[in-house]
């Protein structure tokens, strides 16, 4: 429930745009437009939209792995220009390092600062906590889709990142492992309070999971709509007030929806 | 029972050698007498089939007690046939080769009369192995080496790629003994010269496979490190190299044989020892019996290296998958 935030703005994305160069016309071609909005700390927020409207190249933007061209993206107060661990990025499909055992998948972060050996019960900590105590030997390939994807939630979050930018982390997974994530999430989230940005175009996943959804269309990708959800957690799935939000949302999708031009028509 | 078929060949090898009675006597088998003991060529030979017999034995029952029925005794037992093939093999070659003299000589000598060499050449031979051997370490490691280096640079940097692979792709595909007659004259010595062509074979391998894992590391994997603060330095030593490993081994496999091949013709055409070398004094004086036995060596040496270099690959590439012991 936002209102009880004390509605800190911790990352502003003003007026925003990026455009890439078509490979095939060489033209260049706009994927973003007057993209602008804040986050506050400790919020959860799912961008939500179609493949093709630009939600990834957001989180890509946010997390500094492409530069902005147009417009300004500030996390505290200082402009991203590159990344870095204050923003903790989880991959579509897990993305472990197959040579690394899991324990030094996770703990690669700190290595990479040089403070593993002081985090040594941490690492546990977080091996237990994402439930995979027995594993920490285990090398990627060893373990399922779910398990490596909580292994890579892990190895953001132990850096303790002031964001945490979250791509499709469940798109490749069934629907009984996605939903275990989702809830690791929300306990994840609880328990740190970290804010969280997650890009999906699973609907029951962002209505699950935020305390706001990002509308996004297509063509060029730009906001719909901001679309604030009260309810407290956990929410049910099933309740009156879920699927009433869920059919609120299919009609906004289906009024963005361009009407086909009747070409197959007689 | 597998056991059986594994040593019975060998046993049979042995008993023909001992029982088969000498039928041509031009064959002249030396005696020795070593530490004390009176051996001759029949009995070495016999000593051999011996510590044959005695190491499958021992591995058998080995496997037996840890009642290990994974792969390695699975592997073991599916080489029993062959086994035995190799022991009547060995008893028919003493039968045409020393005993009957039926072969050709003095090209194809019996295994006791190649025995011989061992027992009467045991130092030429060791010090000629041991240069070998020295001489492959040297040139190989320096290929190896540089072609990892090469690899990584232009795998990683894409001006080095402009300049560098075109002439990787013209000089990899001209054979390094090509070479010899620059390298004679270019290198101080005959040793830096050889090292200087094994190592430009196994230097084409190990650096186009090492550019080409480079370069096929998923670009994520990078952008991943760099959301935990990581700097080139630490992308090319912990990612980009480690994604490449199983390519920089195939490389480095198919250097060794390249390597070999260097060595050996590199020694028969100008070096002052070797095993190439032991060869080509040999044949001067048609010993060729001694060629033989630097042929068993190069054998043995050779796929030993091959098994320390398979060996390293499987504890370094023990996170791929399918390789699990």
């Amino acid at each position: 429930m936002t209102d009880i935030f004390n509605r800190e703005e911790i990352l502003k994305i003003q007026n925003v745009n990026r455009s890439f160069i078509d490979e095939r016309s060489g033209e260049p071609r706009q994927i973003l437009k007057d993209i602008q909005f804040s986050v506050f700390r400790g919020e959860f927020i799912s961008i939500l939209g179609a493949s093709g409207c630009g939600k990834t190249t957001l989180l890509r933007l946010i997390a500094g792995l492409d530069s902005v061209q147009e417009g300004k993206i500030v996390l505290n107060g200082k402009p991203v220009l590159r990344p870095d661990s204050k923003r903790g990025y989880v991959f579509q499909q897990g993305c472990l390092f197959p040579w690394l055992t899991v324990e030094d998948n996770i703990a690669m972060g700190l290595k990479i600062r040089g403070v593993q050996k002081q985090n040594k019960d941490r690492i546990h900590a977080f091996i237990e906590k994402i439930g995979l105590a027995g594993f920490e030997k285990n090398f990627p390939h060893q373990i399922s889709g779910g398990m490596a994807q909580r292994v890579a939630i892990a190895r953001a979050l132990i850096n303790d990142p002031e964001i945490l930018l979250l791509d499709e982390p469940m798109g490749a997974l069934d629907s009984f492992t996605r939903a275990e994530i989702q809830d690791l999430l929300l306990e994840l989230r609880k328990e740190r309070n970290t804010t969280m940005i997650l890009v999906t175009h699973d609907i029951d996943e962002a209505l699950y999971l935020s305390d706001r959804i990002v509308i996004m269309t297509p063509r060029p990708g730009r906001i719909s709509e901001v679309l604030e959800i009260r309810d407290s957690f956990p929410r049910e799935r099933g309740s009156a007030q879920f699927l009433e939000k869920r059919s609120q949302i299919l009609e906004r999708f289906d009024l963005a929806r361009v009407t086909p031009t009747a070409e197959y028509m007689i | 029972m597998k056991i059986l078929w594994t040593i019975s060949g060998f046993v049979i090898a042995f008993l023909v050698n001992l029982f088969f009675p000498q039928v041509a006597e031009t064959v002249r088998i030396k005696e020795y007498v070593l530490g004390g003991f009176r051996v001759d060529d029949n009995l070495a030979y016999r000593l051999v089939l011996m510590a044959i017999i005695a190491y499958y034995v021992a591995y058998s029952i080995f496997l037996i007690l840890r009642k290990s029925n994974g792969n390695r005794a699975v592997k073991f037992y599916a080489g029993a046939k062959f086994r035995f093939a190799m022991g009547i093999a060995l008893a028919a070659w003493d039968v045409l080769g020393t005993k009957l003299l039926i072969l050709p000589q003095p090209f194809f000598p019996g295994p006791a009369i190649i025995m011989d060499a061992f027992i009467g050449d045991t130092e030429f031979i060791l010090r000629n192995t041991l240069y070998s051997l020295r001489l492959f370490a040297a040139g190989f490691s320096t290929g190896v080496l540089t072609g990892i280096v090469t690899g990584l640079l232009i795998g990683w940097y894409p001006k080095a790629r402009y300049w560098i692979l075109p002439v990787l792709n013209i000089c990899g595909v001209i054979p390094a003994v090509a070479w010899m007659p620059f390298a004679i004259t270019l290198f101080p010595t005959s040793f830096a010269a050889a090292t200087f062509l094994i190592a430009i074979c196994s230097w084409f391998p190990v650096a186009t496979m090492t550019a080409d894992g480079v370069q096929g590391t998923p670009k994520a994997l990078f952008e991943l490190s760099r959301t935990f603060g990581a700097g080139q330095l630490y992308q090319i030593f912990h990612i980009a190299i480690p994604h490449a490993m199983p390519q920089i081994f195939t490389g480095i496999m198919t250097a060794a044989a390249f390597g070999f091949t260097t060595l050996v013709m590199a020694e028969m055409m100008g070096q002052p020892g070797g095993l190439g070398y032991y060869i080509n004094t040999s044949k001067v004086w048609s010993a060729y019996y001694k060629v033989f036995a630097a042929i068993v060596v190069m054998a043995v040496l050779f796929s030993a290296i091959l098994k320390v270099v398979g060996s390293v690959q499987r504890y370094v590439l023990r996170w791929q998958k399918g390789v699990v012991r």
